[in-house]
């Protein structure tokens, strides 16, 4: 394996692939370095040797920080242990491409992965090294999402859990966690009063938090989407990625996969440019906006109020990496209204058939923004990055659209249905409609 | 006026193994420097060369990020508690 050892991002401090993630000589974050040196294979073998492994993550095996290679008894071939994430559609989206006045537009719907958002990507990585370190107990701290993947891979692979949330979350994620048999802990404050309750239980207890002690592995698996999103696209890159952002670590690490396979010679063209990051938040939490608009390299924390619940952290983690990455590439990171949030679950439900929850809604709005804004060339190859399901916040689109409620003859449907329209036209119509 | 403060286990190796200490202080940066008094090596683990703390730092006074209070000026009443901890932690 080419994992190597944790590495201080800031003061560049080495450190054991342990259960660390804080630099203790300037407190910077620790991630994992690699050393592909050693590997043999050139570029046909190697993208063999993907093509050849389980459909899922662990395809990407050579790529993520486990000591031991993809986990269970059955190797590389047919690692299906757990609860595999990955292998999610990757959408050719002309409709909604047509409807922005783009040429081409892919949506990456991972929705599509086993507790539907892309947190088991990362809790998958996770929890492997958690095994591989010895930990018995697994933990995190949640705006939802993550609270669903912690929670399902504690029972697929018999571990106890701990699942610590905001009080105040969408009933289907309280819900989807629950019923998984964990320890769930709703605490009376934000997500950042819960992430500040559970870096001080860290210190005390024996657990691998996953987003907290094991944050530099669990980071790594976002690495993933990236490795899809190029393999998908036929080991080519796209020109531009749109990303959520609540912490930033989705959005630097999607760019840290393009670029540790471009470096490997595995995609694109070394001289081409790397794909414009556009960063999405929500105006109620958009902490990375602000200080970009501002010009600023750091955050300014703010107190979260928006309905895209799953990116409401308003002390991002990464805030100053997804700062310079937006920068360094080209791209940017705007912010949209709960309004325009709405909007955009709509609009990529009835171009696209995908029904995403807020944080999509947030991810396609931008998208929509950059279009109008004249920022992306109609020639441009973008990918539109979806990371949960519409199910989980259904709030968002209650009362959006009618139902026509009838008797069951056919004059009754004849009489009050308008026939022709399509979902879009269905609003104006008729007396009797319930919502 | 005393004030508890807690202290991360990635410093307590600088701070004698000490995972709370009691300082005297009437603001967060009073607090602070009485803290880098005792413990010296600590100041330039959280601090900039300006004094001001490094931005992966942390600090809460009961529970509340002293950025939405009035940071290293915020007055701290006695018997308070001050939570020192890691900022790269969640999301």
């Amino acid at each position: 394996m080419a994992v190597s050892h944790l590495q201080c991002k800031e003061c560049k401090a080495q450190y054991p692939l342990e259960a660390l993630y804080v630099c203790e000589r300037c407190f910077g974050p620790l991630e994992v370095a690699y050393d592909h040196s050693r590997s043999k294979l050139d570029v046909a073998e190697l993208r063999r040797r993907i093509q050849g492994g389980p459909q899922n993550i662990w395809r990407y095996a050579d790529f993520l920080p486990l000591a031991g290679g993809p986990p269970g008894p059955s190797g590389r071939l047919a690692s299906r242990v757990g609860l595999p994430a990955g292998c999610t559609p990757l959408i050719r989206a002309d409709r909604l491409a047509a409807r922005l006045g783009l040429r081409e537009v892919w949506v990456k719907n991972d929705a599509a992965n086993p507790t539907h958002s892309f947190k088991d990507r990362v809790v998958s990585v996770a929890v492997t090294r958690a095994r591989e370190l010895g930990f018995e107990t697994i933990a995190c701290a949640s705006t939802g999402n993550l609270a669903n993947s912690v929670a399902a891979h504690g029972a697929a692979l018999g571990m106890e859990s701990y699942v610590f949330i905001p009080a105040d979350l969408e009933e289907q994620k309280i819900l989807a966690t629950g019923v998984y048999g964990t320890k769930l802990v709703g605490v009376d404050g934000s997500y950042d009063d819960v992430n500040r309750l559970c870096t001080e239980l860290c210190a005390e207890r024996d657990w691998a938090f996953v987003n907290i002690n094991l944050r530099p592995y669990y980071a790594e698996g976002s690495k993933t989407l990236a490795f899809e999103i190029a393999e998908q696209l036929g080991w080519e890159l796209p020109d531009r990625c749109v990303i959520p952002v609540a912490s930033g670590s989705l959005f630097t690490k999607i760019a840290a996969g393009f670029e540790e396979w471009t470096e490997l010679g595995l995609v694109g063209d070394p001289a081409r440019p790397a794909p414009k990051m556009n960063g999405a938040q929500a105006e109620g939490c958009s902490p990375v906006a602000s200080a970009y608009a501002a010009g600023h390299d750091v955050c300014r924390p703010v107190k979260p109020s928006t309905i895209a619940k799953s990116l409401a952290i308003g002390n991002p983690a990464d805030g100053p990496y997804a700062l310079d990455l937006a920068r360094r590439t080209g791209g940017s990171v705007d912010a949209v209204s709960d309004e325009e949030i709405r909007a955009g679950i709509k609009l990529l439900a009835e171009t696209t058939g995908v029904f995403t929850e807020t944080a999509g809604g947030v991810t396609t709005a931008v998208l929509a923004k950059l279009a109008a804004r004249g920022d992306i060339d109609p020639d441009e190859r973008v990918v539109l990055v979806i990371t949960g399901d519409g199910l989980k916040t259904l709030d968002a689109v209650r009362d959006t659209f009618e139902t026509y409620k009838i008797e069951p003859s056919v004059e009754a449907f004849e009489r009050s249905v308008p026939e022709g329209q399509t979902a879009a036209g269905l609003r104006s119509a008729s007396a009797s409609v319930v919502a | 006026m005393a004030v508890l403060v807690k202290i991360p286990t990635q410093l307590r190796a600088v701070a004698e193994g000490a995972a709370e200490t009691e300082v005297q202080g009437s603001t967060v940066a009073e607090v602070l420097n009485g803290l880098y008094e005792r413990y010296g090596e600590l100041r330039e683990r959280i601090c900039d060369e300006d004094g001001t703390l490094r931005r992966f730092v942390n600090v809460y006074l009961a529970g509340e990020d002293i950025r939405f209070l009035d940071g290293l000026q915020t007055p701290v009443p006695d018997g308070a508690e001050l939570t020192i901890l890691p900022a790269v932690a969640g999301g």
